[in-house]
């Protein structure tokens, strides 16, 4: 596929102190560098090896993937929030790109 | 015969039957993606082997059935987002897009995927989605057809079959010589093939809802093709799938787009005849 695109899903506003379901999904094609071309050659590893998200600055949630990982990596996880803010979402890709997403949630 | 013996007989025969026919049914559960409910169970057209036609949703594992239902989790969307975009990118040596015809696709292709494959007048055999787009390509656009199972033929595809999400499958068999493909659809869908002598109704008919080593066999319904399968981690089209399992009876395979497999995609199509479009359907 083209440039892997994250989606991430976070509730537009919750209550203080609520804790939230957070989403993400990202396209990419986890080529885990086990697997042989047409002509018996090796392909590369491509993965995206980190994840991060985190709020506000502060780390929310982060992890680090390996080859065995199917494509189009999906993480579900929660999150405990106090004050508004923006949720920031990193995906690190081996061949040094890396991907964001932001997304901001209201609390009262 | 003594008693005791009669009984012993009537076990074993109940113990070589369950070997034999291991059936799991179906579950019962309902489809709800969006808050839109899917026709996962239907009255069979006339002329129909079943009595109801189900979607093949019905017989996955309750992970892969969760999965369809979340349509943020679905990985088969982000295929569907990869169509909207090439739906507006402009391709080809007249500078169009599909969209500079079509404009906004969920107006103008919408329930359009749910009545293909479709006759068409000009070729004079049944055209499905991907053939469709690369007539537009090729004869309005100044682009190239795409080459089969092409990734962005795969996602285009996809998206436009979305468009019908929800919608009952209807084909209209009365068009052209509809008829006499779907003719020879039903007829290439009974022929038994390859090494192993399996027709489609071997599997999808005589042991629909029976265990193919760990496989749950379904009716083999088409009503969520383009389908993201786990087992590719990719979008599959229902070509791939068709030459897939005729390769699986260990036979030649007929080319993707060939008469047979049109006549075959025109017949199995119909045989899901009332099930929505789930397209990106998820499988195993």
């Amino acid at each position: 596929m083209a440039t892997p695109k994250p989606r991430v899903k976070v509730p537009k506003s919750a209550k203080a102190g609520e804790t939230v379901v957070i989403k993400t999904l990202i396209s990419h094609q986890m080529e885990s560098g086990q697997r042989k071309d047409k002509d018996g050659k090796v392909i590369p590893r491509e993965i995206i090896h980190k994840f991060a998200c985190e709020f506000n600055g502060k780390p929310v949630f982060s992890c680090d993937m390996e080859p065995a990982i199917s494509a189009n990596p999906y993480f579900e996880f929660n999150a405990k929030v106090n004050e508004s803010g923006k949720f920031k979402f990193t995906w690190e890709d081996d061949n040094g790109s890396v991907y964001t997403d932001e997304a901001a949630i209201e609390v009262s | 015969m003594n008693k005791n013996l009669v009984l012993l007989a009537a076990v074993a025969a109940v113990a070589v039957g369950v070997a034999q026919f291991a059936y799991a049914d179906p579950v019962s559960d309902k489809l709800v993606i969006d808050g839109k409910e899917m026709i996962t169970r239907a009255p069979a057209p006339e002329g129909h082997p079943f009595k109801e036609v189900l979607s093949g949703w019905l017989f996955r594992e309750p992970e892969t059935r969760a999965l369809e239902a979340d349509s943020f989790a679905n990985p088969g969307m982000l295929y569907v987002e990869r169509g909207e975009e090439i739906w507006n990118t402009v391709d080809g040596a007249k500078g169009k897009s599909c969209a500079s015809c079509h404009n906004d696709a969920s107006e103008t292709m919408k329930d359009v995927g749910a009545h293909y494959p479709k006759w068409d007048a000009e070729t004079k055999r049944p055209i499905n989605i991907e053939l469709q787009i690369d007539k537009c390509r090729t004869e309005q656009m100044g682009a190239e057809a795409y080459k089969f199972d092409a990734a962005d033929q795969k996602a285009l595809t996809t998206y436009i079959k979305y468009q019908s999400f929800g919608t009952p499958v209807k084909l209209d068999l009365a068009k052209g010589d509809m008829q006499s493909w779907w003719d020879r659809g039903k007829k290439e869908y009974y022929t038994r093939t390859g090494q192993l002598n399996l027709a489609c109704a071997s599997c999808h008919e005589a042991s629909m809802g029976r265990h193919i080593r760990a496989d749950h066999l379904s009716q083999g319904q088409a009503n969520g093709f383009p389908t993201y399968r786990l087992k590719q981690a990719d979008m599959v089209s229902l070509h791939n799938r068709m030459r897939g399992c005729i390769r699986d009876t260990r036979a030649e395979m007929p080319k993707a787009f060939s008469d047979e497999l049109m006549a075959l995609e025109v017949y199995v199509t119909w045989r899901g005849t009332g099930l929505s479009v789930e397209t990106p359907a998820v499988r195993q």
